[in-house]
């Protein structure tokens, strides 16, 4: 999902490493630079001129700061004092996607357009098969009447010259359940009710119009201002975000001024073996299929917009419950960070007692380059668990569904199939299988296209980080049914 | 042409989150007229984003060649990998 050669995703980095450093040199005294510093008066404005676009940085700061722009309720308040005010928060902030309204360049509604490709010919298959009657021959070519069009597309289809084209609104293409739409300004929002925070909006934006809630500065707070122990939970996509050895990493982290680091493929383990035994005894009870549950946001999707499929999806927890548990378990005062791909698990963090906050690895990121921290030159220090090879393949897509299946074994007959990205294609597919059902009784769903390795908080390519993966994947130890975790 | 044009990519952490992450994608879909041309070469921390007034602002640095790359995208990359060849062309 993360765009290669994308402007806007590169500032995104550039804004959370700014106020990383800005916290570690004076705590935010001088904030209210950041902006000038990624603008100076000399650039190319990417938008009217240089301040729109300071303006625009000073929103995306806030988010970076944990504040929600929409909460703006004074423009005179400074990044310094929105810093000190997320300083003072004890919990962390609530996950929520928004939009930066004067950043929102309120793309066109997403329509048909005929081009000047269009021959104005006699057959006049645009006209004839629009079935509102919208299109009608204004000096020699095809014109839409829009307040007519309707968006089927049956146009665009039909026309031979390829002359009609679709302008598209890039975040309402990418959300698949409709929950960003615009206002009367023709300005995006977002429904809270509706959105399942997997950030593909985010990502898709063109302008860098949508943000969320950082968490970054609330776990620097407890790092460097409390005497807690502070835990650092590793996804598994974390393999081939920060080149250097995993053990380097662990380093890192502990240079950072985590206490200790676990990864969540111990998790995983645990996750696998449960739900490989929740599959044989549904399978048994006579269920006609089961869904993986460790993508928080199709677990939300599932819970909102495909309630169909509800009864079908597994009731095993998800390898970050299961690890925060371990964690807790061993030290319940702690502070327990996960540290992952994936912007849904804020939201997931918020209904698990175990989890304390959710960071990105572009975060951690951000953390590791204001700190002048190299990966690659850290001490290698060890994971204080060591996870199967089963949980470590999560992150990509069949992953969860293979190690499930690994386990399951001959004691039935497991058929798999990857729903490869939580797309509305593949929502109407899940869809049927709830009510019509379907040939395979595995079903892994993954909103992401790739698997977690394509999340929008990750860094490296996901091709890259796949082969990574892998890679690790094949110095784990094989898991068995009865395999003690967590040792 | 002889050699073919190494395309040096700091992976060290500052340069890695600040955009050399996304210059990897040469090694998969580099354009046409460059791709069989080139050698992409993982290179660790060349410890050029320590300087202390700069520090990693100065980053990503991609060498092409002998030439150094400061603030290296995608594009000024590959832009500088075209003129390369193009030397090399005639110098032939």
């Amino acid at each position: 999902m993360l765009i290669p050669k994308n402007n806007a995703n590169l500032m995104r980095t550039k804004i959370l490493i700014k106020i990383a450093e800005s916290y570690l040199n004076d705590k935010f005294a001088n904030a209210d630079r950041i902006p000038l510093d990624l603008r100076p008066k000399e650039t190319v404005p990417s938008r009217c001129c240089v301040y729109k676009d300071r303006a625009v940085l000073k929103y995306r700061c806030m988010a970076g700061l944990g504040h929600c722009p929409e909460e703006e309720t004074d423009e005179l308040t400074t990044l310094r004092e929105y810093g000190e005010e997320a300083l003072k928060r004890t919990e962390a902030p609530k996950n929520k996607l928004s939009v930066i309204d004067i950043a929102c360049s309120a793309c066109v509604k997403s329509q048909y357009v005929v081009t000047e490709v269009c021959r104005g010919c006699f057959a006049q298959p645009c006209r004839l098969n629009c079935p509102k009657e919208a299109i009608s021959i204004v000096k020699g070519r095809a014109h839409i009447d829009p307040d007519k069009c309707v968006n089927c597309g049956k146009c665009f289809e039909v026309c031979p010259y390829h002359s009609i084209v679709k302008i598209p609104v890039p975040c309402e293409e990418a959300c698949p359940v409709g929950a960003i739409t615009k206002d009367e300004s023709g300005r995006e929002h977002i429904d809270v009710e509706k959105c399942i925070s997997c950030g593909k909006c985010l990502a898709s934006c063109p302008f860098g119009a949508i943000v969320e809630r950082s968490q970054m500065i609330d776990v620097l707070r407890q790092i460097k201002e409390t005497d807690k122990k502070v835990v650092a939970m590793l996804a598994p996509a974390v393999l081939g975000q920060f080149p250097g050895s995993i053990n380097s990493l662990v380093g890192a982290l502990k240079k950072v001024g985590f206490d200790e680091v676990i990864e969540v493929a111990v998790g995983a383990d645990i996750t696998t073996q449960k739900e490989a035994a929740e599959f044989i005894e549904r399978m048994e009870e006579g269920k006609p299929f089961m869904t993986t549950s460790c993508c928080p946001a199709y677990f939300r999707a599932a819970q909102v917009h495909i309630p169909e499929i509800r009864p079908f999806v597994s009731d095993t927890k998800t390898p970050m419950y299961y690890t925060a548990e371990l964690v807790k378990q061993e030290c319940p005062e702690c502070v327990s960070v996960f540290v992952g791909p994936c912007l849904a698990k804020r939201a997931e963090a918020e209904y698990d007692p175990h989890v304390d906050y959710v960071l990105t690895f572009e975060e951690l990121g951000a953390i590791l380059v204001a700190s002048g921290i190299n990966v690659d030159e850290c001490p290698e220090e060890p994971f204080s668990k060591i996870s199967h090879a089963q949980g470590r393949q999560f992150p990509v897509t069949g992953g969860v569904a293979g190690a499930v299946a690994s386990l399951v074994g001959d004691k039935f007959d497991i058929r798999p199939e990857k729903i490869d990205g939580l797309t509305k294609e593949n929502i109407r597919l899940l869809k049927r299988y709830a009510t019509k059902g379907g040939e395979n009784n595995m079903l892994e769903v993954m909103c992401c296209e790739g698997g977690c390795v394509s999340g929008p908080g990750c860094i490296a390519l996901s091709k890259k980080a796949a082969k990574a993966v892998d890679a690790y994947v094949q110095t784990g130890k094989q898991l068995t049914p009865d395999s003690k975790i967590g040792e | 042409m002889a050699n073919k044009i190494k395309v040096r990519i700091c992976v060290g952490t500052s340069c890695f989150v600040m955009g050399s992450a996304q210059i990897q994608s040469l090694e998969f879909n580099a354009p046409d007229d460059i791709a069989d041309k080139i050698e992409i070469v993982e290179e660790r921390c060349m410890n050029l984003c320590k300087d202390i007034e700069h520090k990693y602002n100065r980053g990503p640095f991609v060498f092409v060649n002998d030439e150094l790359i400061e603030q290296a995208s995608y594009e000024k990359v590959v832009a500088k990998i075209r003129e390369e060849i193009k030397k090399e062309c005639n110098n032939e």
